[in-house]
């Protein structure tokens, strides 16, 4: 049996729990006894329906668990509403995991941790280890998260915003340790996006595997960063941008545009360029537009200077620039790269090294710091 | 989340309002600041914010290469002069407002007659090791 089928079983078998009246936390914990049973019981005796399987062992684990600890009553009233097992109804219960998971009583990180978790099956350790805490801290962000929800009711309509940025965040924590999150959001998004036709999440899903297309020519062996200008562009993945434009050409096909769409419209804008000379500027600059109309984010407005610089030329981009907020994360570095596009070296070397004084991650400040010393090297020569 | 290190000075920091040397303390007094602290670090257990904590001795000595084939050069009795951490607590939390509430929070621990200590902890945030992405 392979561990990324049970996997792909869990939010199904938890939904059904959920659903026959189980208290989200309870459902869990009978999953999760259910699943070390099959991994016991499979090798010898593979079940027909392993999805049927789970669902009727992991009831009688919660049934014997309320039985521990619940009065008489509460049971009976759960044996007596327990619908007939059967096919048909598994989409939407896992469709609903998501939007519990997601639910906005939780904190963004409790809510990445439960996903994970329950929409995901990874194990605490696996989630813990990504996010480079201790176990036993995860272990407590996950009860608190269960104990949160414990009172929601899962036919309340969930709010799918709310279910793609809890997606987007594991997307963009990367990987470290042995579960690659980026490839568990996609994983994920993908589940999502074949129960529900919504435009967004196809324009997320599209979004994440555009970018996820281009990793491979991100960073060099040693970790550092590689500007998209200069990335080979044969080690993107040409099958995942080929995939990724086709889902976002469908969603867009349905006019009903989102911020994940337009974000995903540009990135397959870069996709296409054979070069980054050829890139379509004029059309990014376009998609910017819709994004800041959509979203009005500082963080689209400063891409849009950037996009603006290349398009119209980095006099044009200074301007976009300057009225934005100076304390903008990354502002700095944009202005460094338009001033040494502008032909200021001077200006651009020292604006560099304060944007790496200021950087949020190590790669970046790394990369911001060698483009400062580069400026630096000429300008004495 | 993001993790940030909070920095617990031996020497290096501002004075202390409650400034009075811990061996001066009285032992009821020494326990109830040694029980406060062991209480933060467990409740930061509880909401799932805590990463990591410990002290660290008040010897420590600079070192430095003299050079291949030499052994290493350490430094002679001047360790007054030196900024000194007495301990970090790593702690990885939803935002940086919250970060300056724990740290203020810590150095509230009870010291010399019962009252907070008021010291100056330092609050350093990781950097972190993934990046957005940005292109």
């Amino acid at each position: 049996m392979k561990d990324s089928l049970l996997r792909e079983l869990v939010p199904a078998v938890i939904g059904v729990l959920v659903r026959r009246g189980a208290d989200f936390a309870a459902a869990e914990d009978a999953v999760q006894d259910a699943l070390v049973e099959a991994v016991r019981v499979w090798p010898d005796d593979p079940p027909r329906d392993p999805k049927g399987w789970l669902v009727t062992v992991a009831w009688r684990k919660f049934l014997d668990a309320a039985r521990a600890d619940t009065s008489r009553r509460h049971r009976e009233v759960r044996v007596e509403t327990e619908p007939a097992p059967g096919p048909g109804e598994a989409v939407d219960d896992t469709l609903r995991l998501y939007f519990l998971c997601a639910h906005p009583s939780l904190t963004p990180a409790s809510a990445v941790a439960l996903t994970l978790r329950a929409v995901g099956g990874l194990t605490t350790r696996q989630i813990a280890q990504a996010y480079l805490v201790p176990e036993a801290t995860m272990a407590q962000r996950i009860s608190r998260a269960k104990r949160t929800i414990s009172g929601v009711r899962l036919d309340q309509p969930g709010d799918v915003a709310t279910v793609l940025r809890v997606l987007y965040l594991v997307f963009n924590e990367g990987y470290s340790g042995d579960v690659d999150l980026a490839a568990e959001a996609i994983r994920l998004t993908r589940q999502l996006a074949a129960k529900t036709l919504h435009e967004e999440v196809a324009g997320l899903l599209a979004l994440m595997l555009l970018h996820h297309a281009r990793r491979p020519a991100r960073t060099r062996t040693d970790g550092s960063l590689v500007p998209l200008a200069e990335q080979d562009r044969s080690l993107w993945d040409t099958r995942l941008i080929a995939e990724g434009v086709d889902v976002l050409q469908t969603a867009l096909a349905r006019d009903r545009l989102g911020e994940f769409q337009a974000q995903a419209a540009i990135a397959a804008l870069h996709a296409d360029a054979p070069t980054a000379e050829e890139t379509d500027w004029v059309q990014i600059v376009e998609w910017y537009d819709e994004l800041v109309r959509l979203t009005s984010s500082p963080v689209a407005r400063l891409n849009r200077a950037v996009a603006v610089g290349e398009a119209d030329g980095p006099r044009a981009g200074l301007a976009a620039l300057a009225e934005l907020d100076p304390a903008l994360p990354r502002h700095t570095a944009v202005a460094a790269y338009l001033h040494e596009r502008d032909g200021d070296p001077v200006t651009a070397a020292r604006l560099y090294a304060e944007a790496a004084r200021s950087a949020p991650s190590l790669p970046e400040r790394d990369h911001l710091t060698r483009q400062a010393a580069r400026l630096n090297a000429r300008l004495r020569s | 989340m993001a993790k940030y290190l909070l920095l617990k000075h031996y020497r290096g920091a501002p004075a202390a309002v409650n400034d009075v040397p811990m061996e001066q303390w009285t032992p009821e007094e020494v326990s109830a600041h040694v029980q406060y602290m062991r209480d933060f670090a467990a409740r930061l257990e509880g909401t799932g914010e805590f990463v990591d904590s410990q002290e660290l001795s008040p010897e420590g000595t600079f070192v430095r290469s003299d050079g291949e084939g030499r052994p290493p050069v350490t430094d002679g009795p001047f360790a007054e002069t030196k900024d000194l951490i007495a301990g970090w607590m790593v702690i990885d939390v939803e935002s940086y407002e919250r970060a300056l509430e724990l740290a203020g929070e810590l150095s509230a621990a009870p010291g010399a007659g019962g009252k907070p200590i008021h010291e100056w902890l330092e609050v350093r945030p990781f950097m972190a090791v993934s990046c957005m992405i940005t292109e």
